[in-house]
């Protein structure tokens, strides 16, 4: 159906708006609006929640590599679980085999030329990409560094030097910028520890109780003018919390 | 080639702020308007409900509701002898797209600009004398007096259902509100918002050094409000998702909650959604607007035939659309001669971050607007004398938001990751507090916006090209904002205090707020601007960009919303009252 013609009336645009909804984005020609707001079933846009699972995108060595550095940068203590318990690298996982590790909607066109810090990244490579070759790179520079060991056999104190000296560019990696490899791996992590937990990371919302950030509520009116009382609620995700669910 | 649609009276470029005032007045008014949006339709109940607009990941950092590099950017670099390179993901500043625009994901800070803002060149000239202007600003006065909009900011603020606490009622100072502001007509349509413990603290602090702190004008509304389109708005939560994010509480003003619901009901108004306009076409003469062409998601073009465009796009690309469009003389800053494109300007924001170990702050409560607010270091409320600088902004607690992705401050010298790491942050989230300054942005010679020569959009047509820079003038007064700001931070006894005054060069991947201005300049003098008093092009006399932020000369110390507010009722009046009745120019 064409919803091009302009003055539709409002009858045809129920009818258009219910086709609408049910057909894929890329049909919809544009979309006409008249005599009244638009509103059909079903039309909501909510997230979708990442279900545990085999990994999306990591390769199981890749997985494995990514769980040890996320435990690093977040580690797990008195405070609370660390960042592979939390989540955080299948947080990663779930979102490189998305719309983030392939760069949709950012503008990809050429031609790419290097510039200055203030301009922003201009490489043609996605997230996705970026993960595949930084984690090649770093495996490999074990591998002949550390008698062919892998990230994960080597001891914590060990992995924590290693990123030390990938966080502050003193490691060569093979064609891969150590440091903006490393400031990936850190803003990812700590995303996928303080992202609602519908995302995959966050788990048991243990990045929300560390800081005591209530999560998605939505209505503190009474509580604005109650200075210096921590507020007392638990947080609560997007979808809802564990033990509101009936454990049978 | 382009299918041509029946005509229209008006079409309208964008539906956001002013592309909804524009279009309810004009239908009103009985003109067959229709409304043409590149971006999707967007509605509170599916696009932001509370069941899951509190998603900081979705809207804050992946920017659901922005728009796509992909669809259209720009180029950016900070001095002429550079080569620009694209934006290939918004970050610096965030364009809005959809139904709604930049009014879904403001914060919803309403300020009036300064009486002596809109003459700003003649007053810091009569003041102080010429050679306080450095040579390369070309700052010039407003062709509207603060008096002849007050009464435009008084019908947006009415809209929007602002809360506040007017400090000067028809030249008479009120208790409590700002002491420097212009003239109000009335009181805030809404009482203040209540307070958190940080801005109380900063108020105390402040009030103790002599200030006069007042609560910031938010149009996150401290009460149910109905406005004068009969649309009734629902009371601010606090839920600390504002800014990035619509509000699923119907307690933002946006066009959504404050234009929409009215606009649509009106029969002679039609908008058409996920359309882009190519180009405005000029008939033979180039003297007059035929309409629009815009193309469809599935690629068709179509031709929208028009008595009377009016350009309602966000400020940037308003300025793309006259350079594609050929309308206007291109500005070359070589030559200084030439408008469109002349006159980009930004904002100067700076803070200064404490930590208060024995307080516990709650920062997640919060609104995008509320906070304590002093203006004496704003515009000209303070003797530049000597001080090797003009401008300034206001400063104030206004911390927006506890969202721990991007709010989660640490001491200094704390390291990035691991167990140190961990337990500061722990230990910091509740006893953090950000306060800030909102300073001017003087336009100058070499900061101007034009087609890029080499990197085109997904339609073939070339990116705008912005090249920008802080001058001395602008990093100066930071500098001094700054240092008062800190002055009041230290007598609210912190644990540990930062100053984070702005420092050059500007960089287009550190956000720091998305007020873009000038490029389409109103003015009195067809040499120094695009659009005359009214908003209508010098050139064209049947286009007119109705108070897009493109439309101002310079950037003051306040954010834009309730002057771009204002001036699209200005412009609906003048289409109304003057142009309907001789179609011409008004000048």
């Amino acid at each position: 159906m064409d919803s091009k013609v302009p003055l539709l009336s409002r009858r045809t645009f129920l009818t258009s708006a219910a086709i609408l909804v049910t057909t894929t984005a890329s049909v919809v020609h544009g979309r006409t609006f008249h005599q009244g707001m638009p509103w059909a079933p079903g039309a909501a846009d909510p997230p979708a929640q990442v279900r545990p699972g085999p990994w999306a995108f990591f390769t199981s060595d890749e997985a494995a590599t990514m769980e040890a550095i996320v435990d690093r940068l977040i580690p797990p203590d008195d405070g609370g679980p660390g960042g592979k318990d939390a989540g955080c690298a299948v947080f990663i996982d779930r979102q490189l085999a998305g719309p983030y590790g392939r760069s949709d909607g950012l503008y990809t066109l050429p031609p790419f030329m290097p510039g200055s810090s203030t301009q922003g990244y201009q490489n043609p490579d996605s997230p996705g990409g970026r993960y595949r070759a930084g984690l090649k790179a770093l495996a490999d520079h074990i591998r002949q560094s550390q008698s062919g060991k892998t990230l994960r056999e080597l001891s914590t104190v060990d992995q924590d030097k290693l990123l030390s000296t990938l966080e502050d560019g003193s490691i060569k990696l093979k064609d891969i910028d150590a440091k903006a490899f490393f400031a990936m791996l850190l803003q990812d992590t700590q995303q996928g520890f303080f992202a609602d937990p519908i995302y995959g990371g966050n788990r048991d919302m243990a990045g929300w109780k560390l800081v005591g950030f209530p999560g998605a509520r939505y209505d503190y009116r009474d509580w604005v003018e109650r200075h210096n009382e921590r507020y007392p609620l638990p947080p609560v995700s997007i979808m809802g919390r564990t033990d509101w669910v009936s454990k049978g | 080639m382009a299918r041509k649609l029946p005509s229209k009276n008006v079409v309208v470029i964008g539906l956001g702020w002013t592309g909804s005032i524009l279009s309810y007045h004009l239908a009103k008014a009985g003109l067959d308007v229709v409304a043409i949006e590149r971006g999707p339709w967007r509605d509170t109940a599916t696009n932001f409900p509370p069941a899951y607009a509190q998603d900081e990941l979705r809207y804050a950092v992946r920017l659901d509701l922005f728009l796509r590099p992909a669809q259209e950017t720009l180029t950016f670099r900070n001095k002429a002898d550079q080569i620009a390179l694209p934006i290939r993901n918004f970050a610096g500043f965030l364009p809005g797209n959809g139904v709604g625009g930049a009014g879904i994901h403001w914060n919803g800070q309403t300020w009036r600009f300064l009486p002596t803002d809109f003459r700003l060149r003649s007053h810091l000239t009569e003041r102080y004398g010429a050679n306080i202007l450095p040579d390369d600003m070309t700052i010039q006065d407003w062709p509207v007096s603060y008096d002849e909009l007050e009464p435009y900011y008084d019908r947006f603020e009415k809209l929007c259902g602002t809360s506040g606490k007017a400090g000067n009622l028809k030249g008479v100072k009120q208790d409590g509100g700002n002491p420097f502001e212009g003239w109000r007509s009335a009181e805030y349509p809404t009482p203040p918002l209540k307070q958190g413990l940080g801005a109380t603290l900063f108020a105390e602090a402040a009030r103790k050094l002599g200030h006069s702190p007042f609560p910031q004008p938010a149009s996150n509304l401290s009460e149910a409000y109905t406005n004068p389109l009969g649309i009734r708005m629902g009371q601010c939560s606090y839920c600390g998702f504002c800014e990035r994010f619509g509000c699923g509480n119907y307690s933002k003003a946006s066009p959504q909650t404050c234009v929409l619901p009215a606009l649509l009901r009106v029969p002679n108004f039609t908008a058409q959604t996920e359309s882009e306009v190519l180009k405005i076409n000029l008939d033979s003469t180039g003297k007059r607007a035929t309409g629009v062409t815009y193309v469809d998601t599935s690629g068709k073009e179509w031709e929208q035939p028009a008595d009377i465009v009016l350009l309602c796009a966000f400020a940037l690309f308003n300025v793309q659309l006259m350079l594609i469009s050929g309308i206007g003389k291109p500005y070359d800053p070589v030559s200084g001669q030439g408008v469109v494109g002349r006159n980009y300007a930004y904002q100067t924001t700076s803070s200064v971050s404490v930590i208060l170990k024995d307080k516990v702050l709650n920062p997640f409560i919060a609104t995008g607007a509320h906070g304590m607010i002093i203006d004496d270091y704003n515009g000209d409320n303070f003797d530049h004398t000597n001080l090797g600088f003009v401008g300034g902004g206001y400063m104030g607690a206004g911390q927006t938001n506890g969202r721990p992705i991007q709010t989660r401050p640490v001491p200094k010298g704390t390291p990035k990751w691991g167990a140190a790491w961990k337990k500061a942050t722990a230990e910091t989230y509740q006893h953090a507090y950000s306060l800030s300054t909102h300073g001017s942005s003087y336009s100058y010679r070499d900061c101007w916006l034009d087609l890029d020569p080499t990197y085109k959009d997904r339609l073939g047509r070339p990116l705008m090209r912005m090249t920008f820079d802080f001058h001395e003038n602008e990093l100066k007064m930071s500098a001094f904002l700054t240092e008062r700001l800190a002055e009041i931070a230290k007598a609210m006894n912190p644990t540990e205090m930062q100053a984070h005054p702005r420092k050059g060069p500007y960089d287009s991947t550190i956000y720091q707020t998305t007020h873009n201005t000038g490029g389409t300049v109103m003015g009195d003098d067809p040499q120094t601007s695009v659009l005359n008093r009214y908003g209508q092009s010098w050139d064209v006399h049947n286009l007119f960009v109705p108070g897009g932020a493109s439309v101002f000369p310079q950037n003051h110390g306040y954010n834009p919303t309730n002057t771009v507010g204002a001036l699209a009722f200005w412009t609906a009046d003048a289409i109304t009252q003057r142009y309907l009745k001789n179609p011409g120019p008004l000048m």
